[in-house]
């Protein structure tokens, strides 16, 4: 792998970063498989990009589809609380819902954001210029966001959060709506979801209404890589190797592509399948492990 | 300060299954008033508590808690006036955080949470003080993970946190069943201690008929789905097990076999 590739895997690793802080709240923190991601990833890079075309300034795009974000995860939660449908089966409504919202959005499946003022523009303006620029950025925002979460989840509400995901009966009898608190929880997860969608739209140039396929399991492949290599103890711990572990599984990506045996080789399209294989992988080992280890 | 007014509950209300759990059930308690709840399996006790908590919604009747009518609040929104211990060990408490997380959310029990740090320095002072008052050493593991206790360490927490915020009923729901009979009574004597000292209303269901005499001023007991039997007092101190398993009896009519083993 080239050194300009590895660049360029360590920047996807940041910008899937945010969507996989994302994840981790909705997937460890509160315990909520939440498919909505496929959808709001997407939702995100349209909303930003038509704002972008339509001569936002590129941080009031970020402001609007972290908020399409945050609605759309609020969607799936009132589904599953208020609405009483299987957190997993709320989510892929959501999702699939999105698709055509998506369409709609874009007038289009596809918006090009080329000659458009994005982020990366900005930077030349706070004098930060060259090919550091971008990894810089995307850096600087997926450490602000994981610090955020961090933060979030050692506030009043935060610990409701976690307390939510981990025991729903004691929290009830605390005083807490759980319905508000898992509202709050998938809309924040969506609301990062989308600000990372939107930021990988701005950095290809485009937003397509695919690009979100995927998204969920990309997301839970970097939140195990990453407790598997960075260990799991507690929320400060776990949200930075959720930050890690994206890295690490986009190097991984790059490098499985690079690999060639002979006339074989793998294509962008098989990376559903590697990403599908890592995760079962990885989940089974440690049950494996165990079986094994018993005398 | 408790009422209870005709409280019924159904359970697969319509449907084939369906079962009368509570039949117009009145209940006073005054302030301070210490209930033990006895009765046999299926009799209502927890049906009682958990219509109290609001964990189920009444079919018919009303309730107040402090002069409060809480027949139509969820059950969150009445946690701000309830402390409750749960059956299960590790119901009352969050597993994966600590002992000094555990605390703060029940310090916050029925008001709004914010963006302020969730556990205060200026609080952990006072959470160390309550600890104390169970002499298990707690207090000097503050940031210890609640999973890594056993359930009787996670019992004694939960009564400690159920009364942070001075609750003005304590629910305990057959608190104690799930331990072994040492932890059982270590809990159960704390529950007293703690009980006295901040002079809490109790409503405390148990199995155990020399338990529910020993403990509390007030014994009430329910036979399928009513109060068969309410003595305070002095009339309660005179009380012998022989006795209540007497009325139990003669409510009941025949077959007892089973249950006397059940209950002694």
């Amino acid at each position: 792998m080239s050194w300009y590739a590895a660049i360029g895997a360590v920047e996807q690793g940041l910008l899937y970063g945010i969507m996989v802080i994302g994840v981790y709240l909705t997937f460890r923190v509160l315990d909520f498989p939440d498919l909505t991601v496929d959808g709001s990833l997407p939702l995100g890079a349209a909303v930003s990009a038509v704002a972008l075309t339509h001569g936002f300034h590129p941080l009031a795009a970020l402001g609007l589809a972290m908020s399409a974000g945050f609605l759309a995860g609020m969607v799936t939660a009132l589904l599953n609380t208020k609405l009483q449908i299987l957190h997993l089966l709320a989510s892929i409504l959501t999702m699939i819902a999105l698709y055509s919202i998506n369409i709609r959005i874009m007038d289009g499946p596809n918006v090009s954001l080329l000659g458009v003022s994005t982020m990366l523009d900005v930077m030349p303006d706070l004098g930060v210029t060259g090919y550091w620029s971008a990894p810089l950025l995307f850096g600087l925002l997926a450490i602000s966001v994981t610090v955020f979460m961090i933060w979030f989840l050692h506030t009043e509400l935060g610990l409701a959060v976690l307390a939510t995901g981990d025991n729903a009966r004691m929290i009830t009898a605390q005083g807490v709506n759980t319905h508000h608190i898992i509202m709050l929880g998938v809309g924040l997860s969506n609301a990062m979801v989308a600000l990372s969608g939107a930021l990988v739209a701005q950095n290809q140039g485009a937003a397509d209404v695919n690009m979100g396929v995927g998204t969920i399991i990309a997301g839970l492949a970097s939140v195990i890589v990453g407790e598997t290599l960075f260990g799991r103890g507690g929320i400060t711990r776990g949200c930075i190797a959720a930050l890690l572990g994206s890295i690490v599984y986009r190097v991984a990506i790059a490098l499985a592509l690079g690999i060639k045996w002979g006339a074989f080789a793998f294509t962008p399209s098989d990376l559903n399948l590697i990403t599908a294989l890592l995760v079962v992988g990885a989940l089974v080992t440690p049950i494996l492990k165990k079986k094994w280890t018993r005398p | 300060m408790i009422r209870i007014e005709g409280y019924t509950q159904y359970f697969h209300r319509g449907g084939v299954n369906e079962i009368r759990a509570l039949e117009q059930v009145d209940l006073h308690l005054a302030k301070g008033d210490f209930v033990t709840l006895i009765g046999s399996n299926g009799a209502g006790k927890s049906t009682l508590l958990n219509g109290l908590a609001g964990v189920h919604r009444a079919d018919e009747g009303q309730m107040w808690i402090g002069g409060r009518n809480v027949t139509d609040w969820p059950e969150h929104r009445r946690a701000a006036y309830i402390g409750r211990v749960f059956q299960d060990p590790l119901v009352g408490t969050c597993a994966s955080l600590s002992i000094e997380q555990n605390m703060a959310l029940s310090f916050k029990r029925g008001q709004g949470r914010g963006l302020s740090l969730g556990v205060k320095q200026q609080d952990r002072g006072f959470f160390r003080e309550q600890l104390q008052i169970l002499g298990l050493g707690l207090e000097d593991r503050l940031k210890a993970s609640v999973g890594l206790l056993s359930g009787g360490q996670r019992q004694a927490l939960t009564m400690v946190m159920a009364t942070l915020i001075e609750p003005e009923v304590l629910l305990l729901d057959e608190h104690t069943a799930a331990l072994d009979p040492k932890t059982a009574r270590q809990i159960l004597e704390l529950t007293g201690q703690i009980v006295a000292i901040k002079q809490l209303t109790t409503m405390m269901v148990t199995h155990n008929m020399a338990q529910a005499l020993a403990y509390g001023n007030r014994l009430v007991m329910l036979h399928q789905g009513g109060i068969i039997l309410d003595v305070s007092g002095e009339e309660k101190k005179n009380l012998t097990v022989e006795d209540l398993l007497a009325q139990f009896y003669t409510a009941q009519g025949e077959a007892f076999a089973s249950d006397r083993a059940l209950l002694c």
